[in-house]
């Protein structure tokens, strides 16, 4: 045998050991980091992303890029099983009744955003203006580029708690969170808030989104399903 | 190297790396490569959307990952792996060289130096440790069901430090590469003079030739890691080949 002290196996036994460990202790770290962090993390805006293992947004898109349209070229339709299709701007929606919304935003791969505030117009309030018919029981949502789908089961859509949001932490919300306008779905994991909603159809029943098809759970209810139990978001 | 009966040897240059260590590096380059660049928008937010595809990307990443270490394990596994296996026990091994080496620049002037230096020795048991870390973490990411909640965080928490950290270690260990063009050489063909080994790795060089003195006094030639020692070996098996032919003196 080599001369000397075996200090590579001692690296290479204390890294799997440390590793061991944060998994089984990370969640508490993590979140003790992120109330220390805060501030930083609030003030530094996109950067705050940067930092490993702080409580922030971590932007998701399953396309080349992220679709992008003008304030004033963006519409919202509404079709499907409804008495009137809508055809909405920007404009319109800010003209409706406006909810504010403050909740955790959870994904299922397991970050957390405390307290993001959202604004926007309920989508019980979008149902009840276009009109409701008879065999409608789900929604369909589409991203404007089409490549993006959710669902909601009509009494879920109903929701205080369910909205269609063009506003995030007192401004707009940016491409990169879905803006102009994008669905926020509070007490569901992130993947049913679908950014960059472009179209709302009113169908029979629930037809499975882009993650759901890919093996995520339709009802995605924080601390209720994909087999994970984080606290809900209410 | 003073011993005259070691001077038709030291001409020639040293092998520093055999193939088979060449190929795991380079294999294993290539993997940590995919990772760590489909990590890059997989991680940062505002380049996600750049590169979009997060659905391919993250499978890229993962098999990327998985493959990690396939290449080492390969190696390890059988005879043609001696000098791989031989590697990493210098590897592992710290003499008092080392921790001079790494103690402070007026410690380094007094330390022997062997095949690999404590940087390069550190390197590698971070290398190793962070593919087995990663593998942990990443799979418990991925294949979350079987875990709790708090371990899918958790390792979300070690993937994402650690990763952090991985980047640091290889810009390092590339940076050291092109600032030191004869060791990035060695890692392609496998091969250094006796004047680079001198500087570099005297200790190392010590040892090869006091084998090749031994093995000159022995009238074979088998110190490993000289190349003009593996061709006198041919020179010996042709002349055993060729016996029959040689009238016996």
């Amino acid at each position: 045998m080599r001369p000397g002290t075996p200090v590579g196996r001692r690296v290479f036994l204390g890294m799997a050991g440390l590793g061991a460990v944060g998994i089984l202790a990370g969640a508490k770290v993590q979140s003790a980091l992120g109330r220390v962090l805060q501030p930083v993390t609030s003030a530094s805006g996109g950067l705050s992303g940067l930092i490993p293992g702080s409580d922030t947004f971590r932007i998701y898109t399953v396309t080349d890029g992220f679709p992008s349209v003008t304030d004033d070229a963006y519409r919202l339709k509404v079709t499907g099983l409804v008495n009137q299709s809508l055809d909405l701007t920007l404009a319109d929606l800010k003209a409706m009744p406006r909810t504010t919304l403050v909740r955790d935003f959870q994904c299922v791969t397991g970050w957390r955003v405390p307290n993001v505030r959202w604004e926007g117009v309920l989508l019980s309030h979008l149902l009840d203006a276009a009109g409701v018919a008879p065999g409608a029981g789900a929604l369909a949502f589409d991203s404007f580029d089409g490549v993006y789908t959710e669902s909601l089961t009509l009494s879920q859509a109903r929701r205080p708690d369910v909205m269609v949001a063009y506003g995030f932490e007192g401004g707009p919300v940016s491409t990169a969170h879905g803006g102009p306008v994008r669905l926020y779905v509070a007490p569901m994991y992130g993947y049913k808030s679908a950014k960059w909603l472009g179209a709302i159809k009113l169908v029979n029943g629930v037809e499975p989104g882009y993650w759901e098809q890919r093996g995520y759970d339709v009802d995605a209810w924080v601390g209720a399903s994909n087999g994970r139990h984080d606290v809900p978001v209410s | 190297m003073t011993s005259p009966s070691a001077e038709p040897a030291d001409s020639g240059d040293l092998e520093r790396f055999d193939r088979v260590e060449r190929v795991v590096h380079w294999v294993n380059a290539g993997l940590f490569g995919l990772v760590m660049l489909t990590a890059i928008p997989l991680y940062i937010g505002s380049l996600a959307g750049v590169f979009g595809r997060r659905h391919l990307l993250v499978e890229i990443h993962v098999w990327a990952g998985v493959a990690l270490p396939v290449p080492l394990l390969l190696a390890l596994a059988g005879p043609w792996g001696r000098n791989f296996r031989d590697d990493l026990s210098r590897f592992n091994r710290w003499t008092r060289d080392d921790f001079d080496w790494l103690a402070s620049s007026a410690r380094r002037l007094r330390a022997r130096v062997g095949k690999f230096n404590a940087g390069q020795k550190l390197n590698a048991a971070f290398v190793g440790g962070s593919v087995v870390v990663m593998l942990a973490t990443g799979s418990i990411m991925k294949w979350f069901s079987p875990f709790p909640d708090s371990w899918r965080t958790g390792a979300t928490f070690v993937h994402d430090l650690l990763a952090t950290a991985i980047f640091v270690v290889v810009a390092g260990h590339i940076a050291f590469a092109f600032t030191h063009l004869d060791s990035l050489r060695a890692s392609i063909n496998g091969r250094v003079s006796r004047a680079w080994a001198r500087r570099h790795a005297p200790a190392w060089l010590e040892e090869i030739e006091r084998a090749e003195v031994l093995g000159s006094q022995r009238g074979e030639s088998t110190p490993r890691g000289s190349l003009a020692g593996s061709q006198s070996r041919r020179a010996t098996a042709d002349l055993k080949a060729n016996r029959s032919v040689i009238p016996p003196t």
